[in-house]
């Protein structure tokens, strides 16, 4: 099933001629170490205790961080719950992904501040923000000007289970029929949950693209290089104006769906293991070093990935409790007198039990 | 032997399947995870994926496709993944599946029961700890139901999946694994009726779900302060069981009504209506209601706070008692 795979970087580490010259593999190398760390680090984090639940993406870094990476930054992505590595890449403060599964924040961060969306825990409804979104771009007049510092384009991911929400059908339908400037990138991890890819399709990824009237590409998903060469190459069409393009970056989802769930369930680890010779940084590793690429290249990222172990460690301990009031606060732009009463009974209730911990 | 309410729902499906092979379970993960909450553990081993369905991610297909299996002569039991979710459903709830007896002038009955796992307090992610009966109480054409122990979840499942009218099953999630005895033999309560699990005198505490226990708690710490406080579960959201609660009402003059979803347009705001309705006169004090605020459900650090407790359940007690 993976033969038909656009790649460039071989599981063995060999570089295909065709990839690009002038791509910063370097920068990638590191990005997906460092976000491999944030995503350990939050492992660790909730075994202790210290957060509730974490959804991580070991062995989709290649896909996040490719696609990540080919993002301008006028450009808008809008993830589900699992793109660390695409929150790492747009610069979004990786202590702030840990609020929501602390329990301290529904959000976490500014969406607007790195053209980062919230994470969405309803599975694909997403796609229909981000093709509104496209709308808004194309009535600004920011696509198909010819001009870099202007034209964008919005990047959507999507899980291989999201494919099956009408609402993930519905993004598809406007996107096309209306040629909109996005790219929607499909991490097929081959499992919703507990849910091989065969409970949602008969088809790949890739091909279901062409019944809605757009490009399909098909790419290894362990592979770095070629997951951004696709997803910039789609983007560029999507800024153009020639519409949208569905990534199906094929990769494997290796841990349990989150810490909570128990894949030894429903799946054999054989195929687990499997898929961890495909490892997309060890693949990169070995290119690099067969390049000659210096020892103390490797020796500054794993110095940077202790300071992040160590900030992430820190900065979850430290990320505040909300204020009793805040969920008020927050609801309405002004708020109602009604919500105001009942806030006020709150946090005198608050206060009461505060004073007498009985 | 006690059984947790988790594994009461097993049981009670598991027994329906095996009475009426037209019984069949379609949800998310339920076939070889047995559901997030385990709840079909072993049913699609046992039953074959025939009968227990591993549906795509979709949850207006999985209740759009459970009402055509019902057109077709099947009792769906559906598994919405948690109570966030359903809402991709709605649509084929609302207009479809509440309606078409109404609109085949009672010729077609869609016996298709929903189940979802609802409720806060587990230290849960954002949608994964609301309380959305309202929305299906407001809706005429679905029975809402909701079971508080082990005997109810085994009962109410079993007579859900016998109703000609379509079911709305709301599982408590804080409780799945509560314990209790179950008696099989006894003849189950018809779906619609409400129960009084603590009897007293001087006060009506009504509630539902995996607010029950807690309202038991307080009943026995409101004793200590010589108030007889009688609790009733609900059981049945809709239809409402007005006769049980005035009958306890117009005994106890009072009335306190509590649930964790929000207050305005609540399953309270109903009863308390209905209660001064009918007993303007037998009412010593205001009717109270105790819910979770006018808010979306908050991160969990806040949730301890903002669902209505033992405390905040007591403290309106006592303001029932200052009149
Ligand atoms: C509308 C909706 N239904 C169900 C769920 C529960 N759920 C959470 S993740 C998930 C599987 C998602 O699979 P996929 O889209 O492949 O993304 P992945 O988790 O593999 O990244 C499900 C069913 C949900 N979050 N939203
Ligand atoms: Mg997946």
């Amino acid at each position: 099933m993976t033969d038909d795979l656009f790649s460039l970087l071989s599981p063995d580490g060999v570089l295909s001629d065709a990839a690009n010259a002038s791509v910063d593999l370097r920068g990638m190398f590191s990005d997906m170490v460092m976000s491999r760390r944030v995503d350990t680090e939050a492992i660790a984090l909730q075994r202790q205790g210290e957060l509730g639940l974490w959804p991580s993406m070991l062995g989709q870094e290649a896909a996040q961080v490719g696609a990540g990476r080919a993002l301008n930054p006028r450009d808008v992505a809008f993830p589900t719950y699992r793109e660390h590595g695409v929150a790492w890449c747009r610069g979004v403060d990786p202590v702030s992904l840990l609020g929501l599964f602390r329990g301290t924040t529904l959000g976490g961060w500014d969406p607007t501040a790195n053209n980062f969306n919230l994470y969405t825990l309803v599975i694909g409804a997403q796609t229909l923000h981000a093709v509104g979104y496209a709308m808004g771009i194309v009535r600004d007049g920011d696509v198909g000007t010819g001009d870099p510092e202007r034209d964008r384009a919005v990047l959507v991911f999507l899980g291989d289970g999201a494919l099956s929400e009408g609402e993930t059908n519905e993004a598809f339908v406007w996107a096309a029929a209306q040629n909109l400037p996005i790219v929607f990138f499909c991490q097929n991890n081959q499992w919703a949950i507990s849910a091989p890819y065969s409970v949602q399709s008969r088809v790949p990824v890739a091909q279901r693209a062409q019944g809605f009237g757009f490009r399909g590409v098909r790419v290894d998903g362990n592979d770095v290089v070629a997951s951004h060469a696709v997803t910039v190459e789609a983007l560029e069409q999507a800024r153009a104006g020639n519409g949208p393009t569905l990534i199906e970056a094929f990769t494997y989802r290796r841990n349990p769906h989150t810490t909570s769930d128990d894949d030894g369930r429903y799946r054999e680890g054989a195929m687990t293991d499997d898929w961890t010779t495909l490892d997309p940084i060890e693949r990169l590793r070995t290119y690099l070093t067969t390049i000659g690429t210096d020892e103390d290249f490797f020796a500054e990222v794993a110095s940077q990935e202790t300071e992040l172990s160590e900030r992430l460690r820190a900065g979850c301990r430290a990320l505040p409790d909300p204020e009793p009031a805040s969920s008020f606060l927050h609801t309405y732009a002004e708020m109602p007198a009604d919500l105001e009463r009942q806030m006020n009974d709150h946090l005198e209730y608050v206060a009461a039990g505060e004073a007498d911990p009985a | 032997m006690s059984t947790a309410i988790a594994h009461a729902l097993n049981e009670g499906l598991r027994s329906v399947m095996e009475e009426d092979d037209k019984v069949l379970l379609i949800g998310e993960d339920i076939g070889r995870l047995g559901g997030v909450f385990r709840v079909t553990d072993g049913l699609q081993k046992d039953f074959g994926e025939q009968r227990v369905v591993d549906a795509p991610l979709g949850e207006a297909g999985i209740v759009g496709s459970a009402i055509g299996l019902a057109m077709a002569g099947y009792r769906p039991v559906c598994e919405i993944q948690f109570d966030g979710f359903v809402f991709p459903a709605m649509n084929q709830i609302i207009t479809q599946l509440a309606k078409y007896r109404h609109r085949s002038e009672g010729r077609v009955s869609l016996p298709v029961v929903i189940r979802i796992p609802v409720g806060g307090g587990i230290g849960a992610i954002e949608h994964h700890s609301e309380s959305p009966e309202a929305y299906f109480a407001h809706t005429a054409g679905l029975r809402v139901v909701s079971p508080s122990s082990a005997q109810e979840a085994y009962d109410l499942i079993r007579a859900s999946v016998r109703s000609d009218d379509p079911v709305v099953f709301l599982e408590p999630k804080h409780n799945y694994w509560l314990k209790g005895e179950i008696d099989r033999s006894a003849a189950p309560a018809p779906i619609g009726t409400a129960k009084v699990v603590r009897p007293g005198d001087d006060l009506t505490l009504v509630t539902y779900g995996a607010l029950v226990p807690t309202a038991v708690k307080v009943a026995a710490a409101a004793a200590e302060d010589g108030r007889s406080v009688e609790v009733i579960d609900l059981r049945s959201l809709s239809p409402i069981d007005d006769a049980t609660i005035f009958a306890s009402v117009e005994r106890t003059g009072r009335l306190v009504v509590a649930h964790e979803a929000s207050q305005t347009a609540g399953l309270g705001s109903e009863i308390v209506a209905r209660v001064q309705d009918e007993l303007f006169y037998s009412l010593e004090a205001p009717a109270i209601r105790v819910t979770g605020y006018d808010t979306p459900y908050p991160p969990s650090r806040l949730e301890g706070d903002w669902l209505p407790g033992l405390d905040r359940i007591l403290d309106a007690i006592d303001r029932s008692f200052t009149y």
